[in-house]
């Protein structure tokens, strides 16, 4: 017997948060797989607090388009009962660690990105989100500080590290798109300020990039060709993997409290 | 933490040392005077301290590998972030015990490359797979409830630094124990599937969370100095009563059978257990544990493959600190 998905109706404001609480958890999940095989154990401590930051987010996010969507759905029924079409965060999240390399870059680009995104959400109308906005921007600001330490020092390292986060920074560079695009379901709630957009975050984001990786000695990448499809489930094959671990217990179990 | 069951100090091998020095030392532990890193202190009180911290130090890191085993699948998001940051704290308490250890002497570089060569020891404990999610509740209840019995006496060991280390690891790991016991009562009183789960857990995490004290007092001949030395306060066999009188009533809340048929409770209120299998002890000491060659590997391979990250961070520090020089040369 295994628990079935739950039905979740999205409205936008549900669609919304369920969106950005996705974000987080996904890639709050990636970072937690590196605990206890980080390259340092310093490392170790700093991916583990950047999963927890992520994975904190992700609950108060849940809770809150729990409360919107008034279904009786909950932070573990949105998190372990939705299938992959069901998971609404963004491609570049879900992308494999990889080496460190990778997953530093996956961080550098989607933390620049969320600093900039949390920082206009404080102004959002919509006063949970704000409060969770200046918490996370918070958060942000030391994931954004981590990973473009990194970025410079592995650009800037030796060959080999130069090598590898430059294949990274190509290989991901095609769902930083993804990040700026805004659907019809967000068109209102921008339109009411109660979400920013991002569209118009992307000069700055452009900017702090292009400065990390010319300071890192690295090329920004050429190709223009951006993926989308996350935010309406259509996902790339690595999501699915990591949902079949990350719910086991809860669709192996219906019904169990743990 | 896990120390207990490592403790081998150096009664032979002492160096001959003056003698008016060596009293002046030992007069300093009887008055229960802490040493401080840039004190005089005997050879042997130094290797023996090193080889004890470094050791709870691996064991600590080590130990990172059976929790971090479940991570990914723990079952609520409470738990998930709970679990992370439990073994994140593991991982705190090794780089503020090699810290430790290094005010002695020996470099973190040193010691870690001895536990990867298999030249030091961690807990054995360790060795041990986390099989079900009851496994992790287990962990926190038993093993780190162990090591809190251990680690108690050792906030007043003699050596300054692994005492202050160990005050705050203590308030930590007790911590660990609460959260660990609570995963077990949830288990507990959830569906019978849950239940067996638990049930299953402590049968066989208890008898290797009893080793984790050490071999019974008359086969240890290696305490007398470091009790001495004051690094030692309590004997193998009395940290295993307290353990296992403390226990006791814990699972009898819990409503878990501990897997010792014959224990009883004597007139004074202890429970006294049955023979340890001192044989898969020593076989597991030995390197045939069921896990010792997945840890030490799964170790080796964060340490290989992180290599170029830190021969990178290395090669940029490098960098940054030549360039005023290679400016000022021009
Ligand atoms: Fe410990
Ligand atoms: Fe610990
Ligand atoms: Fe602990």
């Amino acid at each position: 017997m295994t628990a079935a998905s739950i039905q979740v109706s999205e409205p936008p404001l549900v669609l919304y948060t369920l969106r950005r609480a996705d974000d987080a958890l996904i890639l709050g999940h990636r970072l937690s797989e590196w605990c206890g095989h980080a390259p340092a154990m310093e490392e170790d401590m700093a991916l583990a607090n950047m999963g927890l930051d992520l994975i904190g987010q992700a609950r108060e996010l849940y809770i809150y388009a729990a409360k919107v969507e008034g279904k009786g759905n909950d932070e573990d029924k949105f998190a372990y009962l939705r299938d992959v079409r069901q998971y609404r965060n963004l491609l570049l999240v879900e992308q494999p660690n990889g080496d460190f390399a990778r997953t530093m870059t996956r961080q550098f680009f989607y933390a620049v990105f969320a600093d900039l995104y949390w920082r206009a959400m404080m102004m959002s109308r919509d006063a949970t989100l704000a409060a969770i906005a200046a918490k996370a921007e918070k958060e942000f600001a030391y994931h954004v500080r981590h990973s473009s330490e990194w970025m410079i020092r592995l650009g800037d390292g030796t060959d080999e590290s130069h090598r590898r986060v430059q294949i990274a920074a190509d290989d991901l560079w095609a769902f930083t798109g993804e990040m700026f695009v805004v659907d019809d379901a967000e068109r209102g709630l921008i339109d009411a300020g109660i979400a920013v957009d991002p569209a118009s975050l992307r000069p700055r984001w452009l900017k702090t990039i292009s400065e990390v990786l010319s300071e890192a000695t690295l090329t920004i990448p050429q190709n223009d060709w951006m993926q989308k499809g996350g935010r309406i489930g259509h996902h790339t094959e690595h999501l699915g993997h990591l949902l079949s671990e990350l719910q086991s217990l809860q669709r192996s179990f219906p019904g169990a409290t743990w | 933490m896990y120390t207990q069951a490592l403790n081998t100090s150096d009664g032979d091998d002492r160096h001959v040392e003056d003698a008016t020095r060596s009293a002046q030392f030992q007069a300093r532990i009887d008055a229960d005077e802490r040493i401080e890193p840039n004190d005089w202190m005997p050879a042997a009180y130094r290797k023996t301290l090193t080889r004890q911290i470094s050791q709870h130090a691996h064991s600590e890191i080590v130990g990172m590998l059976p929790e971090g085993n479940w991570i990914t699948r723990a079952p609520s998001l409470r738990r998930k972030a709970a679990l992370l940051a439990k073994v994140q704290d593991e991982c705190g308490h090794g780089l503020y015990l090699y810290a430790a250890a290094e005010t002695l002497g020996t470099s973190r570089e040193e010691m870690v490359d001895a536990m990867l060569t298999g030249k030091s020891r961690y807990s054995s404990i360790f060795n041990y797979p986390t099989l079900t999610w009851a496994d992790i509740g287990a962990i926190g209840w038993l093993v780190d409830g162990a090591a809190i019995m251990n680690q108690i006496p050792l906030c007043r060991c003699s050596y300054g630094p692994y005492a202050r280390a160990m005050i705050r690891v203590c308030k930590e790991e007790s911590f660990h124990q609460r959260q660990g016991f609570e995963i077990m009562l949830t288990l507990a009183r959830g569906t019978p599937e849950q239940k067996a789960m638990a049930q299953n857990a402590l049968d066989r995490w208890w008898w290797p969370v009893l080793m984790m004290f050490g071999p019974p007092d008359q086969a240890s001949q290696h305490s007398d100095t470091s009790t001495k030395w004051k690094i030692k306060r309590f004997s193998n066999d009395e940290l295993r009563q307290k353990f296992i009188d403390a226990t006791v009533p814990q699972a009898q809340f819990l409503g878990l059978t501990i897997p010792d048929p014959g224990m009883t409770q004597d007139a004074e209120g202890h429970w006294r257990y049955s023979e340890i299998d001192w044989t898969e002890f020593k076989q597991v000491l030995a390197g045939n544990g069921p896990c010792n060659r997945d840890r030490l590997a799964a170790r080796r391979k964060a340490h290989d493959d992180g290599a170029w990250v830190r021969e990178a961070a290395a090669a940029y520090a490098a960098k940054r600190a030549n360039r005023p020089v290679a400016q000022a040369a021009e």
